[in-house]
């Protein structure tokens, strides 16, 4: 199949989460993918090995995940749009690329379809317990952009995102999708070329001589170049000043990385993205991302039912973490309930701002299948009681 | 007191004169091809915008920032896919990578060799001083049998990698050994491998005075030029796998292979216009597949 | 809400996953419904037994998954056994009559088809599109999805240049239903409430 000029398939498919997610990259622009198969997440490869000639990507299968995560950033330099796609295994030996991209700010986007861990753990089954990984997994002090989808239409629209996001901030952005959500098809609207919003690549006017490629704005977010352009500049993973150049001493290391968190800490209301669903009166409040929004869902209609004032918070961007709405909403009700497929993660930060204004709920699990809608059922009216 | 008139550096123009002094010990000899891959630019690039280089970690990590080029300083291990990525997304740079033997070939080495065998359009050089130097002098897969560094203190237990072997069996198109002794051959080597399409390789032996000479009591880094004009075997053409290098032996040098085969930029151009719409192929060719000019070595 | 729990089971290579897309892409691109579908997939997947869950719905489904099948269709033996205690009593098992026996005591209540779709397939030469038959009748015995966007789903889903093939083997089972229905056929029809 070629799609028309962009290559964007406009119209109604029945497409699982991996398909969707290529099908997003692809009206996102993205014309670059490096990649290397992984259960589940080898889908979303596949179809881009054979979408992007017709819409003039360039798709290579790389000999490991550590040189996919590090061909994109060439890549991006060269100017392209760029993404890699794996689960767990293969991000746990991506994460020093995603602190390569942090430190010398490429906008590119990671993939994660989420399998059951540690280790070779559960290939073809569903987990969420790579979110703190995603948060914190390369060494140093950084902060990314991390968003969940919970359908395939949202792998589709939430990717395009995802890079708008990453162009905006020169951040990599972690799309965190789960095997359920990747495995799973639905009806997936894809929108004209006119009605997707593209974030461009804000490039340097200034003439060669005079570009530095580290010099921020206000907005603490440098203008890019590209290699080629004859500005001549030097790229380093080192601690490095405005010019470029390595200067390793506390100053520059100072000034680097508190920009690098400040662009992203400065600007979380504008980054966050959630859905509330009657939050005005509830006296628990479940916090979700991902498929466990989902059966979520469920499990609060059923509360509902017997009367219990129950609302719906549900993430779309994880990190970064939104913290002072949980810390303002923690004073309204009586507790947040929060089902994870893992042994407890995000709920360690509703805990950090909750702060003891209202008691906290794990609902855990170790991974494998979704919680049943029965078991957030019975933690959300035990809460009340 | 009389005063010498300053001469300027001929190869100034491609150096970041705001960065020196370097970080090299006297008598390293990466300075020394950095300076011949100097020359063998302003002979063989006409443009230098389009010329990047791509470094790892290491001393010889360090070369892409003191080169006024579109540089970059990448992670360890991964300058060859860092660009293998650059090189595909615009086909019209031309893309040197420039490392260390522990670099690209212990840490890199899996990129190495599928470089190698997919015939990336990219230039290899990879300067060999038989050690990790920025480190301390650790071992590493190049380091002679017998051999002492601080993490093999009783001597090299393991047979090391003959990297030109490596790199033609993994299908490299151009293959050239020389020493920091050997300017001339090495700046045509470099400029040879820069008009070459698909994987070129170069590797440069070097002496490390201040950790693998002076461990192996090999002299200074002066007496090892010297040794290296006395015990390299000048080979054109000779078979790889004659190329081993043992301690205190003589070095085998020279161009080994010199062949063409499709790179990987030409077997994906070949493979997409013969299954996909050709027009569109084309017109996409036509716009990204203009390489930049390059110029043979005079003489 | 209106919703229904769909479980198809049989072997793998039969097509069942492509029964599962038909049935899904029928109700929510060529109907106006909601629908899901999810897949055992993996290794186990292949081979043995093999299963496609699709939920359909007037609304927007908050649950993926199939908790208690409203129909059953089923291919092979073995996916009946497996799957049959899960089903609602009050469903609709659909099956293979060659290739699947019912067990004894099944709720009366639940509402049996039975279609001979291996020997229709290979009156048709193909024995491959035995699923696509199914699907036929599928849209004849149950009202779940439209038979005319059932119809067009298949056209969509089958590999290009088996679009005929294919659309008279829905045409098929979709007439054998009929007449299922309208009890002119000599395989049971059970109950129908």
């Amino acid at each position: 199949m070629l799609g028309d000029n962009d290559g964007i398939l406009s119209g109604a498919h029945f497409l699982d989460g991996d398909h969707a997610c290529a099908e997003g990259a692809i009206a996102a622009g993205c014309n670059f993918v490096a990649g290397y198969p992984i259960t589940p997440s080898t889908e979303v490869v596949e179809r881009l090995a054979w979408r992007f000639p017709g819409t003039g990507g360039t798709f290579i299968q790389m000999e490991d995940e550590i040189a996919s995560s590090i061909a994109i950033q060439g890549a991006v330099w060269a100017g392209a749009k760029a993404m890699t796609v794996s689960s767990g295994p293969g991000i746990s030996l991506m994460l020093e690329h995603i602190g390569l991209a942090a430190m010398t700010e490429v906008p590119c986007v990671f993939v994660n379809v989420q399998r059951g861990g540690p280790s070779t753990g559960l290939p073809t089954l569903p987990a969420q317990a790579d979110m703190m990984q995603a948060r914190w997994g390369s060494h140093g002090d950084y902060e990314v952009i991390a968003l969940v989808p919970n359908s395939p239409q949202e792998c589709f629209d939430l990717i395009i995102h995802a890079f708008n996001l990453s162009e905006q901030y020169r951040v990599p952005v972690l799309f965190m999708m789960d095997e359920v959500i990747g495995h799973m098809t639905e009806k997936v609207v894809v929108p004209p070329r006119d009605q997707i919003k593209i974030t461009p690549r804000r490039y340097t006017k200034l003439p060669p001589g005079e570009y530095e490629p580290y010099r921020a704005g206000d907005d603490l977010v440098p203008d890019f170049a590209k290699a080629g352009d004859g500005h001549r500049f030097h790229i380093t993973g080192l601690t490095h000043n405005e010019k470029g150049y390595p200067v390793m001493n506390a100053e520059c290391q100072e000034q680097l990385v508190c920009r690098l968190v400040d662009k992203i800490r400065t600007n979380v209301e504008q980054i966050s993205f959630f859905h509330e669903d009657g939050l005005e009166d509830a006296d628990v409040v479940v916090i979700t991302y991902g498929i466990s929004s989902r059966v979520t869902m469920r499990a609060i209609r059923e509360a509902r039912k017997k009367g219990v004032k129950v609302g719906h918070l549900r993430l779309v961007v994880v990190w970064p973490f939104p913290e002072e709405y949980i810390r303002r909403l923690a004073k309204q009700i009586e507790a947040f309930v929060v089902p994870e497929i893992n042994l407890g993660q995000v709920v360690l930060e509703v805990e950090r701002c909750a702060a003891g204004t209202c008691d906290v709920i794990s609902i855990q699990h170790a991974g494998g299948a979704v919680h049943k809608p029965r078991t957030i059922y019975d933690a959300i009216v035990e809460a009340v009681r | 007191m009389s005063m010498t008139p300053a001469v300027e550096n001929p190869v100034e123009q491609l150096l970041r004169s705001e960065r020196m002094p370097h970080i090299w010990c006297p008598g390293c000899g990466i300075g020394t091809t950095v300076n011949c891959f100097a020359r063998a630019v302003e002979e063989c690039v006409s443009d230098l915008d389009n010329l990047i280089i791509v470094s790892g970690i290491g001393c010889t990590g360090r070369v892409a920032g003191y080169l006024e080029l579109d540089s970059f300083h990448t992670t360890h291990g991964r300058a060859i896919p860092f660009a293998t990525g650059l090189k595909l997304a615009n086909p019209k740079l031309k893309v040197v990578v420039y490392s260390g033997d522990g670099d690209l070939i212990a840490i890199g080495g899996n990129h190495f060799i599928h470089a190698a065998r997919r015939n990336a359009d990219i230039t290899v050089i990879c300067v060999n001083n038989f050690n990790y130097a920025m480190t301390g002098g650790q071992i590493g897969p190049t380091t002679p049998l017998d051999a002492v560094g601080t993490t093999s203190p009783y001597g090299v237990c393991e047979r090391p990698f003959n990297l030109p072997f490596l790199a033609e069996s993994c299908g490299a198109v151009y293959v050239a050994r020389w020493t920091a002794y050997h300017v001339r051959q090495m700046t045509r080597a470099m400029c040879e491998a820069l008009n070459k399409r698909g994987f070129s390789f170069v590797e440069v032996i070097t002496p490390c005075p201040t950790l693998y000479e002076r461990r192996n009591r090999l002299g200074s880094g002066l007496d090892r030029m010297q040794w290296f004009k006395e015990n390299s075997v000048i080979k054109n053409g000779v078979d790889t796998r004659e190329c081993d290098i043992a301690l205190r032996q003589k070095i085998v040098c020279g161009k080994f292979v010199d062949v063409d085969r499709p790179s990987l930029l030409e077997m994906v151009e070949a493979k997409m216009a013969s299954v996909l719409h050709r027009r569109r192929w084309e017109r996409m060719s036509r716009e990204q597949q203009k390489p930049i000019a390059m110029r043979p070595m005079k003489g | 809400m209106n919703t229904t729990e769909i479980k198809i089971g049989g072997l793998g290579g039969q097509g069942v996953i492509l029964s599962g897309m038909i049935i899904g892409r029928g109700a929510c691109i060529f109907d106006d419904k909601y629908a899901t579908l999810t897949q055992a997939f993996g290794p186990e997947a292949r081979g043995s037994a093999c299963s496609a869950q699709v939920v359909i719905s007037d609304e927007l489904i908050e649950y993926p998954y199939v908790e208690q099948p409203d129909i059953l269709m089923v291919l092979s033996q073995e996916a009946c056994t497996r799957f049959v205690p899960e089903m609602s009593p009050t469903g609709t098992l659909i099956y293979e009559g060659q290739l699947v026996k019912l067990p004894p005591s099944l709720p009366e209540t639940l509402k049996r088809f039975a279609i001979p779709a291996t020997r229709i397939a290979e009156e048709l030469r193909r024995r491959m599109v035995v699923n696509i038959v199914m699907v036929g009748f599928f849209a004849a015995v149950t009202e779940v999805v439209d038979a005319a966007a059932l119809r067009k789903s298949v056209e969509a889903s089958v590999p290009p240049g088996t679009e005929e093939l294919n659309l008279i083997a829905f045409e098929r089972g979709l007439a054998y239903g009929q007449e299922a229905l309208a009890g002119k056929t000599s395989e049971s029809v059970v109950s129908r409430k």
